[in-house]
């Protein structure tokens, strides 16, 4: 093996824009034959990569490159043939790049849809022709709104194994539509796939005629990124007091959770209700005359104000609420206990972390029917409505308005593990 | 008004980054970086600079050194350490096999690589560091795509990953017990192609290595490996001279080097753009041993 030196060496202009999308899927829906599928078609897998398909398929006795075997990681996945953990993958093309969160599709593993979710600009839902819509499909879909992914789209896979009928697809998509109506998701797109056969996923396909919209990549590569975190309210949660010894430089580092901040702008500083000017924005590379979400910069203030990690500058006619009583949709992700009304628990919320109390559990969400069910406390992978109780106060908006303002995680303080994704709904 | 430009990708990627060793400075008492002398840790090390400018960096660098390294990439280490401020602490597997802490592999294909794992978690218990920067990236093989970029590891230093922490929008869970410790990896995201341009775009240092220049190689299975007085080489490998240049760089008796022109960081990037082979199938014979290798090395504490 050797790197090619030759005339098929192409001039290295990579795509600037990056995408990070999610996948969601049942257990045999095909999420990992999609991702080895655009990876390979896309090509993006190399020799070494391909080989070592290769070789793993004649072992087991397979005929065709079984391209799943490509995001399986994990010794036991490749055994199993399961998906156990969220898995990063990264391609790019000539327009841009990508990052894919391959989350599993096993009902007990829904906190990792929501983890890969957090992050995405948008969620791939994909969903067997011959099942049709599933409880599982539903759920994915309700995950996806919930954590308000931006942009949808419904794959739908094995059209092969359904004869390319479009009457499958208009069905599945009028059904979803229907369904999707009250998950006030924005931007959804529907694209017939064989994943297996690589039908409509990197290249159109032939045997679908009647569908005239994008391939699969096509679309992931023209969907607009619209700036939704910059456009919103300044909020920057201060990370890190920078110091520099004999240089009389006193900087609050952290990285814009919305809006942006200019040199001169007036900014208000949480808790302590003052106002001030910021002298400058700071980089290593210099001063910027303004900075965005999510850039990670460090402000200089005009005033001498007492600001420590857990603060928040924030826009001075746009604070958030400062509160200590939560209204939250909560992810519950422990297997060993159950959330309920006066658990103790610590919620970490930008870069402060406070002690909360559950004061009482509203609802539980029905997250293939959004059915709001009463409930008396919270089991592994349930999402419902609670009230929370703070110590002290954190700088928050709704999750709605903004995702890292409004997001939160809980923490067991005994184990220390994560067992609650958090989203606030109302503040005071 | 024309459309203001989307943050470039390595803008976004070099901010989430700078995030992430910001909190792993605030919320842990004794972090360390670690600096191989790799092209991964040169650009670790420039984000922990960047991240505290102006201040110098927090806390010292490690370098598991398994005596087995290039003498150029030792001496791009210290120089970059003096040269930054930082404090160097060196843990040598040379040291835990003389301490009869670990039995030294013999034959063909002996590596201290597993080695390096026990040297690394007695590191950490001698001076207690509770959180270690990795330059690991997801892309780099199919076990660490699996990784958190904040990953937890218990008093064992063993990686379990049916248990991994979620990590949620930008938060991470940091909060450990006393012997517990955290991998912080900054740049889990990036691939080999965003780390040269970055390379590039911010004019980073690297050891001379990485690029072309002639030297005494023999072929084993399909990779050139440095003459050097660690590899017992047979009789059927003969030496040759050839103009070559380094993909990764870690220990001699492991690291392929690469028949290359590329003398410059721009003809490098091209000649990554055209490679057909990953960067570890090419010049990491460690990873070959099994589909698992890396997983099982992440479990025991390699990080």
């Amino acid at each position: 093996m050797s790197l090619s030196t030759d005339a098929e060496q192409q001039v290295f202009a990579p795509a600037d824009s990056l995408l990070r999308f999610a996948t969601a899927g049942a257990v045999d829906d095909g999420k990992s034959t999609l991702i080895g599928r655009l990876l390979h078609d896309s090509r993006s897998l190399l020799a070494d990569q391909l080989e070592m398909l290769e070789l793993a398929g004649k072992e087991r006795g397979d005929e065709v490159l079984d391209l799943a075997m490509v995001t399986d990681g994990l010794r036991a996945e490749r055994e199993q043939g399961i998906t156990i953990d969220v898995a990063h993958r990264y391609f790019e093309t000539a327009r841009r790049a990508f990052i894919i969160a391959d989350t599993p599709g096993h009902a007990q593993y829904t906190r990792n849809m929501v983890t890969g979710a957090s992050t995405a600009d948008l969620a791939i839902v994909l969903v067997d022709a011959r099942n049709g819509l599933t409880e599982q499909s539903r759920r994915h879909a309700v995950l996806a709104g919930l954590l308000r992914v931006p942009r949808l789209v419904l794959a739908v896979n094995k059209m092969d194994l359904v004869g390319y009928d479009q009457g499958v697809f208009d069905e599945i998509t009028a059904e979803f539509a229907r369904f999707t109506d009250e998950l006030e998701l924005r931007d959804v797109a529907a694209i017939p796939i064989s994943a297996l056969r690589g039908d409509n996923v990197v290249h159109r396909s032939a045997e679908m005629p009647w569908y005239d919209g994008p391939a699969l990549l096509e679309h992931l590569e023209q969907v607009h990124i619209d700036d939704d975190r910059s456009a919103g309210d300044f909020r920057l949660p201060v990370q890190y007091v920078i110091r520099a010894q004999g240089q009389d430089y006193r900087g609050y580092a952290g990285q814009i959770s919305g809006g942006r901040v200019h040199e001169g702008a007036e900014v208000l500083h949480l808790p302590s209700g003052l106002r001030t000017r910021v002298t400058s924005v700071d980089t290593a590379d210099g001063a910027l005359a303004e900075a965005r979400a999510p850039q990670s910069v460090s402000v200089r203030l005009a005033d001498e104000i007492d600001v420590g990690r857990g603060d928040l500058l924030c826009a001075p006619d746009a604070a958030p609420a400062a509160a200590t009583e939560l209204s939250v949709r909560v992810c519950w992700m422990s297997a060993k206990s159950a959330l309920r009304p006066g658990a103790r628990l610590l919620l970490k919320h930008t870069t402060r972390t406070v002690k909360a109390v559950v004061t009482e559990v509203h609802h539980q969400v029905d997250v293939t029917t959004l059915r709001r069910d009463p409930a008396r406390e919270l089991g592994l992978n349930d999402i419902g409505e609670v009230g929370l109780r703070l110590a002290q106060p954190v700088f928050c908006d709704p999750y709605e308005r903004n995702r890292l303002t409004g997001g939160g995680l809980l923490i067991d303080e005994s184990t220390h593990a994560t067992v609650g994704a958090v989203m606030i709904t109302e503040a005071r | 008004m024309p459309a203001e430009p989307a943050l470039s990708r390595l803008d976004i990627l070099e901010s989430e980054a700078l995030h992430l060793i910001r909190e792993v400075a605030a919320e842990f008492d004794r972090p360390t970086l670690l600096f191989s002398g790799g092209k991964d840790s040169a650009v670790l090390l420039r984000l922990a600079e960047k991240a505290f400018w102006p201040a110098p960096i927090p806390f010292p660098v490690l370098h598991v050194d398994t005596g087995h390294n290039f003498d150029e990439v030792l001496e791009f280490r210290d120089r970059r350490a003096a040269e930054l401020g930082v404090r160097l602490v060196v843990a040598s597997v040379q040291d835990s096999i003389d301490a009869g802490r670990v039995v030294e592999q013999e034959g063909r294909g002996a590596s201290r690589n597993r080695a390096q794992t026990v040297t690394l978690l007695d590191a950490i218990g001698e001076h207690r560091f509770d959180a270690l920067f990795g330059g690991a990236r997801r892309d780099e093989e199919r076990a660490r795509a699996k990784e958190r970029m904040l990953s937890f590891r218990d008093a064992f230093g063993q990686w379990d990953p049916r248990n991994q922490r979620p990590e949620l929008w930008n938060l991470y869970n940091g909060l450990i017990s006393p012997g517990e410790n955290v991998r912080a990896f900054p740049l889990s995201n990036w691939t080999e192609r965003d780390i040269w341009t970055y390379i590039d775009q911010d004019g980073v240092e690297l050891p001379g290595l990485y690029f072309a220049h002639r030297r005494k190689v023999f072929e084993r299975d399909g990779m050139y490996l440095a003459d050097n007085p660690f590899v017992h080489r047979d009789p059927d490998e003969p030496l040759v001279e050839k103009s070559v240049r380094f993909r990764t760089i870690g220990d001699m008796t492991c690291t392929g080097a690469v028949p290359s022109t590329a003398a410059t960081v721009a003809e490098v990037i091209a000649e990554i753009a055209a490679t057909k082979v990953t960067e570890r199938g090419q010049t990491r014979a460690d990873d070959r041993a099994s589909a698992a290798s890396m997983e099982d090395r992440k479990r025991e504490g390699y990080f």
